[in-house]
């Protein structure tokens, strides 16, 4: 078990050693991105912003003119709130950025609200040239950091807080497709997953259970197969539905001229709140037993 | 480059920016006349590496205070980075002279600019990732008000980057009126000093202050607070708050350049 903070922070070590031209920022939160494992390793390619955000994010595009390869990190909903300074320091100038916002959806659990990344994909979505990645476990969050090196790009990098269960990752992974998890491709019924609520879905015996790491670019072709399979498609994610995978699906549906059923799960339009993990995915429709219940309701 | 040179380059910049804004029918011109010596005695006297395409190792500039874009490209035409001609294809469909600086459509802007307040932070970026090569921001006064600079302010001072030089072109007018009026500032110079800078206080149309406080070598990163005239070198744009953001008409531009003939 690993959060995907932890192997980011991971990751970053390694891949510092490789690249010397990685940097990172981070706004008085390195202990809780994991940041604070590069930091001690490269104190010299380390920067502390202090709770300024908004300044971390245009140091970091200056950074990137520089020819550095910037990683800019806070919480998700800290990091996506500083907007305007994304929108034109970053997405604008095409400034290859990785934004990494950690600490995703209701899972942060105890601490409410404040603390939780909710609309972060769709915020950075709107952005034009904003890839916006979210990994499923450790493996997968290395690779997508390794792809950002290799192609870089503004990216926003979305990582949970909480343990996830580890995975392989295989040969022919990339992070665009949409990729099959569990379950039988052709089954009617077909989940479209990203991120931690994708572990609660893994004994699809009715159905397809697939996850989206890139939710910019989506994958709208395998969406369209998908779909012209499936009598109800079911999107989960630890997001508000607006903006998130919800509308992304949604969006590639209403295009396509005959499609099946779309029930979208994850959070309904409203404010998150304190509580353990279990219960918030309980009471927002995105624990096991509440996505059973849906499955088993179709 | 000679005083008397120096001088007649900015009479020819101010002459661009007010031609260009005619014929775009719209932009701002008292902001941009205003940052006319503090650009001049940059790009033309202190600056390094802006006379080798394509500039590799040129001293970095960022213009903060994206809304005179019309001023920056006037110098790149008095550069020859860009043709005079083209001045004209400002603010139109598919140029690369945007409204605003597009670092993407134009790279020798280093930034793209235009939201208040990020320039700095871009500039900080910058010099913290170049190492040695000198980087300079253009902000305005009326700008300071954004939050991010003071962010910007602090960083630059733990990181003590004595190679970032920030000018601020204190014209004293924003849209809505006098700059102490809508959110007063004063005493910058205080506030800079206490914030871990180090302060010059000019008068931002003298080039030969401007030349000294430029060169003066520094442990902190340095601010320069050069009092400018918003509309400096037009009589009747001199002071007035309303050509912010208004362009001439033809007939007020014949009589600015009129103002402005050799």
């Amino acid at each position: 078990m690993k959060s995907t903070r932890q192997a980011f922070g991971e990751a970053l070590i390694t891949l510092g050693e490789t690249f010397p031209h990685i940097v990172v920022l981070d706004a008085d939160l390195s202990k809780s991105t994991r940041t604070e494992l590069f930091s001690k390793k490269f104190p010299e390619r380390f920067y502390q912003m202090g709770i300024a955000e908004a300044n971390m994010l245009g140091t970091a595009a200056g950074l990137a003119f520089a020819g550095h390869i910037p990683f800019a990190c806070s919480f998700g909903c800290f990091v996506t709130g500083r907007y305007d300074t994304i929108r034109m320091s970053i997405a604008y100038a095409g400034a290859p950025v990785c934004i990494v916002g950690t600490h995703a959806g209701l899972a942060v659990g105890e601490d409410g609200h404040s603390q939780m990344g909710l609309e972060d994909v769709g915020l950075m979505r709107m952005l034009p040239g904003m890839a916006v990645m979210q990994p499923l476990h450790a493996a997968e969050t290395l690779a997508v950091m390794q792809h950002f090196i290799t192609t870089p790009q503004p990216m926003y990098l979305r990582l949970t807080r909480q343990d996830l269960p580890e995975m392989p990752l295989n040969d022919s992974w990339d992070p665009y497709t949409l990729r099959l998890i569990a379950g039988n491709p052709d089954a009617s019924i077909a989940v479209i997953a990203t991120g931690a609520p994708t572990f609660e879905l893994l004994d699809a015996d009715t159905y397809s259970l697939w996850h989206a790491t890139s939710l910019k670019p989506f994958d709208r072709v395998s969406m369209s197969k998908i779909a012209s399979k499936a009598q109800h498609i079911i999107t989960a994610e630890d997001h508000s539905t607006l903006g998130g995978l919800g509308s992304i699906v949604a969006e590639v549906l209403a295009e396509l001229p005959k499609h099946g059923i779309l029930h979208r799960c994850g959070v309904q339009d409203t404010f998150g709140e304190s509580g353990t993990r279990e219960e918030l995915y309980q009471k927002h429709g995105i624990s096991k037993e509440k996505l059973r219940a849906l499955i088993s309701s179709l | 480059m000679e005083h008397v040179a120096l001088i007649e380059r900015a009479r020819r910049i101010r002459r661009h920016i007010l031609t260009m804004l005619t014929q775009a029918g719209s932009g701002h011109p008292g902001g941009s006349l205003s940052a006319v010596e503090i650009l001049t005695v940059l790009f033309f006297n202190h600056m390094h590496g802006w006379s080798q395409d394509p500039y590799p190792s040129r001293d970095r500039f960022v213009l903060s205070k994206g809304h005179a874009a019309p001023a920056l490209y006037a110098v790149f035409a008095e550069l020859g980075i860009l043709d005079p001609e083209e001045l004209l294809s400002f603010r139109r469909l598919n140029s690369r002279l945007q409204g605003h600086p597009d670092r993407r459509r134009f790279p020798l802007v280093e930034a793209s600019t235009g939201s208040l307040g990020q320039g700095l932070s871009i500039a900080l970026g910058l010099a913290l990732g170049l190492d040695a090569i000198p980087v300079t921001c253009l902000l305005g006064d009326g700008e300071m008000q954004e939050g991010q600079v003071w962010e910007a302010c602090a960083a630059a001072s733990r990181y003590q980057l004595h190679q970032l030089t920030m000018i601020i072109d204190a014209n004293g007018l924003q849209i809505d009126g006098r700059v102490e009026d809508v959110m007063p500032l004063e005493p910058l110079d205080q506030k800079l000093r206490a914030f871990g800078w180090q302060v010059f206080e000019i008068n931002g149309h003298d080039m030969d202050a401007l030349k000294v406080a430029l060169s003066v070598p520094t442990h902190e990163p340095k601010a320069i607070i050069a009092r400018t005239i918003k509309g400096k070198g037009v009589s009747f744009m001199e002071g007035v708050a309303s050509w912010h953001g208004k362009a001439p008409n033809p007939a007020e531009l014949k009589a600015a350049l009129e103002e402005l003939s050799a």
